[in-house]
């Protein structure tokens, strides 16, 4: 099975069980690595469906403060592209079995060298690839790698999407598309916009993807809200900063927990 | 004999220059980028748009900016005939406002948008942005690094006379790289209502284009000046040389003498502490760490370690201390049009001490840089030779550096 076909699985078993997936990210090397890995193991086990793992880089230009600081910190650790590689290695050999999603800026990449990264990362279990700077527009030599080798080409969209652009994202995309709920960067926040509904709407005129939303998710009711309307729930910030605290894997399990029930309409919105 | 190149046909459509470029962002800046090309195409051919534009330049910037005949200098060298171009003369003390302005009236006439964020390193952009947002009535956020607004205090107190809010930014080396990635994330946030008025010819297409065609005021000027004009030596010079940080004003005195194909085109980069033990914001220097890369929206020669991390810059010249370089200068640069040499911080404080001294002008921290390459390549000249150099901003806001130093 490609990395492709293991997250059309997810989404296909997901939605006969009328759930949403619950798609947590952790910045790969934060607080340090064996915490990473406790965090994912931890995350696999309270019910997350799908992981993104966000490879450090030195000028995040879309992420808020908390996934800054922390992959700031990673880099300071000395975390590179390869390490990340290797943490996924490890997990996939201590039995995690959800996808796996890489999420990196364009540079790290670009400078591992595009081929031979897409290669890596389908040996060590890589299954899908979000590149948040990489526009469909610039996207071709990725594109062509990741569909040689079975791995999935994730693309945002955003509020501020025109219908031309959806419609062209609709066509590059493989796996899911990226809702980011809100024009912004990363990090939690108390409300969900009003108009996330309207967006996804004009989102599924164009496409039969699963579409996970994003950005500023941070409880387990905002999970649910947003389970009533897309096929996943990614958080991120929230998670993140629970890693970072001083109970770091116990507080990630339990705010892992609450919003999974809250993906899988186990909690009242 | 190799065919000419049509350099005006550069960026293509997709806003690349050959292998450079292009659009690397989030999605939610894609509708803005296109809907600020669009504009931007439209301005272009609007007559009543480039004559309020030509208006303020005259009667705002004071331009046409004059050359000047750099006697004691010349004579002090023993070389070639040395021009100064001098965008030191223009309002705010620095090029930077012909971009500034063209791109605020642009957001005001053609863009329906209210709000403007900004970067700034050595604060010239910052400026020059606060003094066109005062002047068109338009809310105007600048973001600076800690360590250059310390290194800048006249132009973060300039700003704030002018209305400005000035951010300071706290995260990476506090520096202009990073004051760009706040600006970014602004404008990612606040989008629907907010222009970036990015102040070089960096960042995602259209800019590297707009900032270049805004900026090509310096180049037009001095070609007429220099053949035509009463106080230039009619005829074209034999060398331009400039400094370059992001590049903007060496694209904009370079662009117009592109196809005078006998007029050298040199570009001056921060050589820092030496390129060597790494301390420096040399691009195309430092084979090792300045390799093509992607950072804040293009595709060009990037200061980077093996793992693709932006790597660190140093220059005595707030103003050229970032880590990449504008795309078009890296393909100019492959097409061997144009050369990119570098000085380091001690040999651009003797270029500065030098200017004061024989010609009566305090030069900015970074057209130092391209005066002391002057001084080191006039000398080899014939007297019969003339250099331009693009004098890009003048001194004032570098005192409190300099101080320290003399």
């Amino acid at each position: 099975m490609t990395g492709l076909e293991r997250i059309r699985a997810t989404f296909e078993q997901l939605k006969q069980e009328k759930r949403a997936a619950f798609m947590p990210y952790h910045a790969m090397g934060y607080p340090s690595r064996p915490i990473t890995l406790e965090v994912i193991s931890a995350l696999a086990e309270v019910g997350a469906d799908l992981f993104e793992i966000g490879i450090p880089h030195s000028d995040p230009l879309a992420d808020g403060p908390t996934v800054q600081t922390a992959t700031y910190t990673a880099l300071t650790k000395g975390t590179s592209l390869a390490d990340c590689l290797a943490m996924v290695r490890e997990l996939r050999a201590s039995g995690v079995k959800q996808p796996f999603c890489a999420m990196s800026y364009y540079n790290p990449l670009f400078r591992y060298g595009v081929e031979r990264f897409v290669q890596d990362a389908v040996s060590a279990g890589v299954d899908g690839l979000i590149v948040p700077d990489l526009p469909p527009e610039e996207s071709e030599d990725i594109e062509a790698a990741c569909r040689a080798a079975g791995l999935a080409t994730i693309y945002l969209l955003a509020p501020t999407s025109t219908e031309s652009r959806i419609r062209m994202v609709a066509q590059h995309a493989t796996g899911f598309i990226y809702l980011v709920s809100v024009t912004g960067i990363t990090g939690a926040r108390t409300e969900l916009p009003s108009d996330l509904k309207d967006f996804v709407q004009r989102v599924r005129k164009h496409t039969n993807l699963p579409l996970a939303i994003g950005f500023g998710i941070s409880t387990g009711s905002q999970a649910a809200a947003v389970a009533q309307i897309a096929e996943g729930v990614i958080v991120g910030s929230a998670l993140v900063k629970a890693a970072g605290s001083e109970d770091g894997v116990a507080a990630v399990r339990a705010l892992g927990a609450e919003l999974a029930a809250g993906s899988h309409g186990l909690t009242r919105v | 004999m190799k065919a000419p190149i049509n350099y005006a046909a550069y960026p293509d459509e997709s806003g690349h220059f050959g292998p450079y470029g292009g659009k690397f962002v989030p999605e939610t800046l894609m509708p803005a980028l296109e809907e600020l090309e669009e504009a931007y195409l439209k301005a272009r051919s609007d007559k009543d748009f480039m004559a309020e534009l030509a208006y303020l330049q005259r009667t705002f910037v004071g331009r046409p900016t004059p050359i000047t005949y750099a006697q004691r200098l010349t004579e002090h060298l023993g070389g070639a005939q040395i021009y100064l171009k001098r965008e030191d003369l223009a309002h705010t003390g620095a090029h930077k406002i012909n971009n500034a302005l063209g791109q605020a009236l642009l957001m005001k006439r053609k863009m329906g948008k209210t709000r403007i964020v900004a970067e700034t390193g050595a604060g010239q952009h910052g400026v020059a942005t606060a003094t066109v947002a005062a002047l068109l009535g338009i809310e105007c956020v600048v973001y600076m690094g800690t360590v250059d607004m310390e290194r800048q205090q006249p132009n973060v107190f300039r700003m704030r006379l002018l209305g400005t809010e000035v951010r300071g930014v706290e995260s990476g080396s506090k520096t202009l790289k990073d004051a760009i990635n706040e600006a970014i994330r602004d404008w990612v946030t606040n989008v629907r209502d907010t222009h970036y008025l990015l102040g070089s010819v960096l960042g995602p297409h259209p800019y590297p284009a707009m900032v270049r065609d805004f900026q090509s005021i310096i180049g037009h000027e001095a070609v007429y000046q220099m053949r035509e004009g009463e106080d230039g030596p009619q005829r074209l010079p034999d060398v331009i040389i400039a400094c370059v940080g992001g590049g903007s004003n060496a694209i904009g005195i370079f662009h117009p003498f592109l196809n005078f194909e006998n007029v050298r085109l040199i570009g001056v980069e921060a050589g820092g502490h030496g390129i060597e033990g790494g301390e420096h914001a040399a691009r195309f220097a430092d084979p090792k760490m300045g390799r093509l890369g992607v950072l804040q929206g293009t595709k060009s020669y990037v200061l980077q370690d093996d793992d693709g991390q932006i790597a660190a810059t140093h220059s005595i010249s707030a103003g050229l201390d970032y880590a990449s370089v504008g795309p078009e200068h890296a393909w100019l640069r492959d097409q061997g049009r144009t050369e990119y040499t570098y000085c380091t911080d001690d040999q651009a404080l003797k270029g500065f001490k030098l200017l004061c001294e024989t010609e009566g002008i305090i030069p900015a921290l970074e057209s130092s840089h391209a005066i002391a390459h002057v001084m080191e390549l006039a000398p080899k000249l014939p007297k019969d030779q003339i250099i331009l150099v693009n004098l890009s901003g003048r001194g004032d806001k570098d005192l409190g550096t300099v101080m320290k130093v003399f």
